[in-house]
């Protein structure tokens, strides 16, 4: 017996708020980023982008910057047509999707600003930048479209030869599918004698503005190409660069070394990776790129970007009978990983917690020549979250009752569950009543409810407003099936091993790629529980397609619920191989043996064995069973069979200052369920900072262009990212219903509070002003916004508000009858 | 963010600074704390040949009792300037705007004589400096002249400091006793004022008897709202708003995306009188 099996029977690793034991190095910045790495005869690249949104490309000059010190070469899109693949898109979402080639460094055409033209390699990255501006490229510039609406015309074309700017078309209806009724019949019937509530949301351009700028560097001179890269999936990358470059899988190694924060942003394959590798090929020699702030701003993917057309029906109690979804959704230049299939995955989320009887969704994605435009984190379920929880709060105002007691009246019941949704999801579990109860009781609701009451009677020029979001999500991508029906070019499996070593300690390999999520920490704390060892003793490998040679990395929110469940089920056959070893040496029968904590034990006799000493004796090999291989290493492949639907109450209260537009938070409150919690203190920065996230989409942030296709928020200067200094303390709490769809009962939390925050604090803003007249204010909510809403309805009911605030449908679309009058609440 | 190449001199005294820059003529930058010239630099928006730091030139540093004025080194950095004494004494207002500016780690590294020179009009030293009544010491190669603020800002990123000279210290008449406010607008915490206003005033039992109201971003320089400070005398605080509702009178303030024109004037009115109000002790 060795001193680590003989350790007391301490408490359960999981639940216990371990702090991350990646955090040292990573907070530390002592430790292996791409950037910080240096090869021998390493050379460096600078990128010449386009500062045009759409022009052909003329010619390119490059004999000045070519005979510029330290310069290697000058490759354009020519130089490395051959061999440098291209940037595809995994989900195209109808089979007749127009879908442009995206060439990493294109040959005849820019489709955005910023977009890769020419390639400058150096010896120092100074000489690379100082040559670049000595590329002469000439372009011959080209109408842009740039407005998504406008796009939707196909006046001007993003890409001309596709004849239209409009890529696919995806619906769902649940009467077609057989879920739920037809939506058209319960507009109908609301027009006559019910509610129907017509609104128009903007889901703003943001951009992800992860904090370490990405990174790429190629190492061409071994058998294998290596590619370090400040990515989020490793694996996915690997396939795309051997889908399209003619290099073999098999001699590709893809390297993600610790990676300093994604939000999506890079859940792609990019033109500068695909650009550095081709010229890493091309030189047979290591190169690195590493982009600037500005050039990651304008080139690396943004994300939303849609237009919301939204009809909401109800009986005239408030009792909800339809929805209608109309997205528009802007793509930006290129089809991009995933990119129609984000505003889609909205498509199980509009309808939310609510008991629609009939749905519909319809999402068309465009062309436009901006920056492209993929999943940035919640991908699809933000924009749906906020679309119904900014219509409940509407549906409420017009019945003239609380927010959360409309919610009540409509959402699934606690006991009702597993619930199919009229999107045709199985909800497996939740609690929307427990949730929302701790959510009032933490927030204080009745007492500042008093509060805006008094406010509001007192003429005080700082009003007060109460947001709620009850809100719920689907995550853990995902059931490989389910993405098969979806024409989705990949599965939704995670992959774990298990290596236990001879000298006590374990190896885990997770196929899901860690990019600050606490994966090391988590992951030990199950394996610890698992197999009885000490949570030091786990070691976490990942993020090396030579280490890790199989997973479908991190994103969705899904590590955890798929990721965790396979690391479960290989910990489980680790187990099932040791009884055997363990009933050789304790001299028994199988069937006799059994595991806690650590040790095997003979059932009713005090004879045991750890599990480290049977490890010992499997690498030793001396002794042990004829019937099996000396080894107690186990892997396994999960696939889920349901997504993780977390869920939550946010009530968030704002003060309004009418006098100048700014809004200022004055108490958050979140209750999130998201199943068994494996380590609180990863959950609890989880849900911090995916509030802030969400919270700076309603109040800060937005990319805008000028009509130059120019992104003018090409800096933090004018993109305003908030800093701890503009977020106050939040309350945070749980409710736990497991999830049934993973053994370890968990559900995603890396995405929950970006997707249900945003909602509850514009619902503030309006509750805020919403005596004066107004229903809406788009976001970002900027003091000026907020200002100019208050003055244009200057305190009268309904009246004055600007179109794009509240909005009627034109006529002639589908669902707007023009002769039936004002039920809706529209001015018309 | 890689600078274009230049060459880099670093003085140690005043007289060497002025012939370096005499030296290198028209192509010379003076680096100062750096917190706007090496984004400049990083961004390639500009590409001096020479940078002259200053950061070594010790004179240039610290905060001294000038006797009826205080005497502010331009080299001073801003997280000097807000806990200094003597400033808190008798500048109370600059304290409470430099106080303001961006970030602690900016606070640290950047200086009032840098953001002076810099004369970015969102900034926020120039107000107060401006309402203080301050005077600016202006070396060059033909020695030193005395500035007053008013005449100090001549248009966008331009100031009376030619090319070749230097600012070398603000002196600011002592308003002890006077109550000060800078009512920043922002979005968030580290941005560049939307707007700001600079008030500082003096009082006898609640009644105005001087005021000085300077204006950040209304314009292509900080601005004083002379008109309001005309307007506030004998006024209290219960009859403020008539007094700043001119408060934007002849200013032309930018449009962006954080508000266009007639909102920052509006803006100035009520940051005016909340200022007002504040250095009142309201």
């Amino acid at each position: 017996m060795t001193a680590v099996d003989d350790r007391p029977t301490t408490s359960p690793e999981i639940g216990s708020a371990r702090r991350r034991k990646e955090d040292q190095r990573l907070i530390t910045g002592r430790t292996k980023w791409t950037d910080n790495i240096q090869l021998p005869g390493m050379l460096h690249l600078a990128m010449v982008r386009s500062p045009f949104a759409h022009a052909k490309i003329a010619s390119i000059d490059t004999a000045e910057a070519s005979a510029a010190p330290n310069v290697v070469r000058v490759f354009t899109g020519h130089d490395i047509a051959d061999i440098q693949g291209v940037n595809i898109t995994a989900w195209p979402i109808s089979p007749d999707q127009k879908t442009p080639d995206h060439l990493p460094v294109p040959l005849e055409r820019v489709s955005h600003t910023g977009e890769i033209v020419a390639v400058v390699v150096a010896r120092s990255a100074a000489a690379a930048r100082d040559a670049a501006e000595l590329v002469d490229v000439d372009y011959e510039e080209l109408p842009a479209i740039l407005d998504l609406k406008e796009a939707a015309n196909d006046a001007v074309l993003a890409h001309p030869d596709l004849g239209t700017n409009k890529s696919a078309f995806w619906q769902l209806d649940s009467a077609a599918q057989g879920s739920g009724g037809d939506v058209g019949e319960a507009i109908e019937k609301a027009r006559q004698d019910g509610i129907v509530i017509e609104r128009e949301y903007r889901q703003q351009r943001l951009i992800p503005a992860f904090m370490e700028p990405r990174s790429t560097v190629v190492d061409p001179t071994g058998e294998q190409v290596v590619m370090y890269s400040a990515t989020q999936v490793p694996h996915i990358l690997r396939f795309c660069i051997a889908a399209t470059t003619g290099l073999p899988e098999s001699k590709i190694r893809v390297i993600a070394p610790d990676v300093g924060g994604g939000f999506g942003g890079k859940l792609q394959s990019t033109p500068e990776e695909f650009a550095t590798l081709a010229v890493a090929r091309k030189l047979g020699k290591p190169c690195k790129y590493t982009e600037t702030r500005s050039e990651s701003m304008i080139s690396a993917h943004h994300g939303r970007d849609q237009w919301q057309k939204l009809t909401l029906t109800a009986e005239k109690d408030g009792t909800v009978t339809g929805l209608k979804v109309d997205l528009m959704a802007d793509l930006g230049a290129y089809a991009a990983i995933v990119g129609g299939g984000v505003p889609v995955l909205g498509a199980w989320m509009f309808n939310a917690i609510y008991k629609f009887p009939a749905y519909q969704f319809n999402c068309t994605t465009y062309y436009t020549n901006k920056t492209w435009v993929d999943a940035y984190r919640g991908a699809g379920r933000p924009e749906a979250t906020f679309a119904i929880e900014r219509l409940m709060d509407e549906l409420a105002a017009e019945v003239g009752v609380d927010p959360l007691e409309i919610r009540e009246k409509n959402w699934i019941k606690h006991d009702e569950f597993p619930f199919t949704s009229v999107a045709g999801m199985t909800y497996d579990s939740g609690n929307y009543e427990a949730a929302t109860a701790r959510a009032k009781e933490l927030f204080g609701y009745d007492e500042l409810r008093a509060e805006q009451k008094q406010r509001r009677e007192s003429g005080d020029p700082v009003q007060l407003g109460i947001g709620v979001s009850t809100f719920t999500e689907m995550c853990g991508l995902a059931p490989s099936r389910v993405l098969g029906s979806l024409d989705y070019g990949a599965g939704g499996w995670e992959s774990a091993s298990i290596r236990m070593l001879a000298t006590g300690t374990v190896e885990v390999i997770t196929g899901a790629s860690a990019h600050g999520q606490g994966h090391e920490t988590a992951w030990s704390q199950i394996v610890a529980d698992r197999l009885g060892v000490p949570f030091e003793n786990v070691e976490v490998l990942h993020g090396d397609t030579q280490i890790a040679p199989k997973g479908m990395d991190t994103y969705g929110s899904r590590s955890l619920v798929v990721g965790g469940e396979a690391l479960v089920r290989a910990a489980d056959k680790v187990i099932e191989k040791a009884k055997k070893f363990a009933a050789h040496s304790l001299e028994a029968s199988v069937d006799d043996i059994e595991f806690s904590a650590g040790q095997f034990t003979v059932r009713g006799t005090d004879k045991g064995v750890g599990i480290s000493d049977l490890a010992l004796a499997a690498f030793a090999a001396h002794d042990y069973p004829e019937d099996v291989e000396p080894s107690l290493d186990a892997d396994a492949t999960f696939d889920p069979v349901n997504f993780s639907f977390p869920h939550g109450t946010h009530l968030c209260a704002m003060e309004v200052d009418t006098e100048t537009g700014a809004t200022k938070m004055r108490k958050y409150v979140c209750v999130d369920d998201i199943g068994n919690i494996i380590n609180p203190l990863i959950v609890e920065g989880q849900v911090h900072g995916g509030l802030v996230q969400g919270i700076a989409q309603a109040l800060w942030e937005g990319a805008e262009y000028d009509e130059q296709g120019t992104l003018v928020s090409g800096s933090f200067v004018d993109y305003t990212l908030p800093t701890a200094a503009d977020t106050i303390s939040f309350v945070t709490d749980h409710t736990t219903s497991p999830a049934t769809s993973n053994s370890l009962g968990t559900k995603g939390v890396g995405e929950a509070g970006t997707i249900a925050s945003t909602p509850a604090v514009v619902n503030a803003i309006v509750d805020a002003v919403r005596d004066r007249g107004i229903d809406d204010i788009e976001m970002p909510c900027t003091p000026e916004r907020v200002w100019k809403a208050i003055q244009s309805a200057g305190g009268r009911q309904g009246a004055g508000v600007t179109p794009t605030q509240q909005p009627h449908f034109d006529e002639g679309t589908p669902n707007q009858d023009p002769s039936a009058g004002t039920t809706d609440g529209a001015v018309q | 963010m890689i600078p274009a190449t230049f060459d880099y001199a670093a003085p140690t005294s005043v007289e060497e600074a002025l012939s370096v820059l005499a030296e290198a003529g028209d192509d010379a930058k003076v680096l100062a704390g750096g917190q706007s010239l090496l984004p400049i630099l990083r961004m390639r928006l500009n590409a001096p040949e020479k940078v002259v730091d200053l950061g070594r030139v010790e004179a240039l540093r610290g905060v001294r009792d000038g006797g009826d004025h205080i005497a502010i080194g331009s080299m001073t950095p801003y997280s000097e300037v807000v806990g200094n004494a003597l400033v808190q004494e008798h500048a109370g207002l600059l304290a409470k705007a430099v106080e303001t500016v961006a970030d602690p780690q900016i606070r640290h590294r950047g200086t009032v004589g840098g953001a002076l020179v810099h004369a970015d009009p969102a900034g926020d030293v120039g107000a107060p400096v401006l309402a203080l009544d301050a005077t600016m010491v202006v070396v060059g190669p033909g020695g030193e002249r005395t500035v007053g603020a008013g005449e100090f800002f001549h248009d966008l990123f331009e100031t009376a400091v030619a090319d070749g000279e230097l600012l070398t210290e603000i002196r600011i008449p002592k308003h002890t006793g006077w109550g000060s406010a800078y009512e920043k607008f922002v979005r968030v915490s580290h941005q560049w004022s939307i707007v700001a206003v600079a008030a500082t005033v003096k009082a006898e039992g609640g009644t105005i008897t001087e005021a000085r109201v300077g204006l950040t971003n209304m314009g292509s320089t900080p601005l004083r709202a002379t008109a309001v400070e005309q307007a506030l005398v004998g006024k209290g605080t219960a009859d403020l708003a008539d007094a700043c509702a001119a408060a934007a009178e002849g200013t032309n303030p930018p449009s962006d995306l954080n508000g266009d024109a007639d909102y920052r004037r509006h803006l100035a009115t009520v940051l005016t009188r909340r200022a007002v109000q504040h250095a009142l002790g309201g």
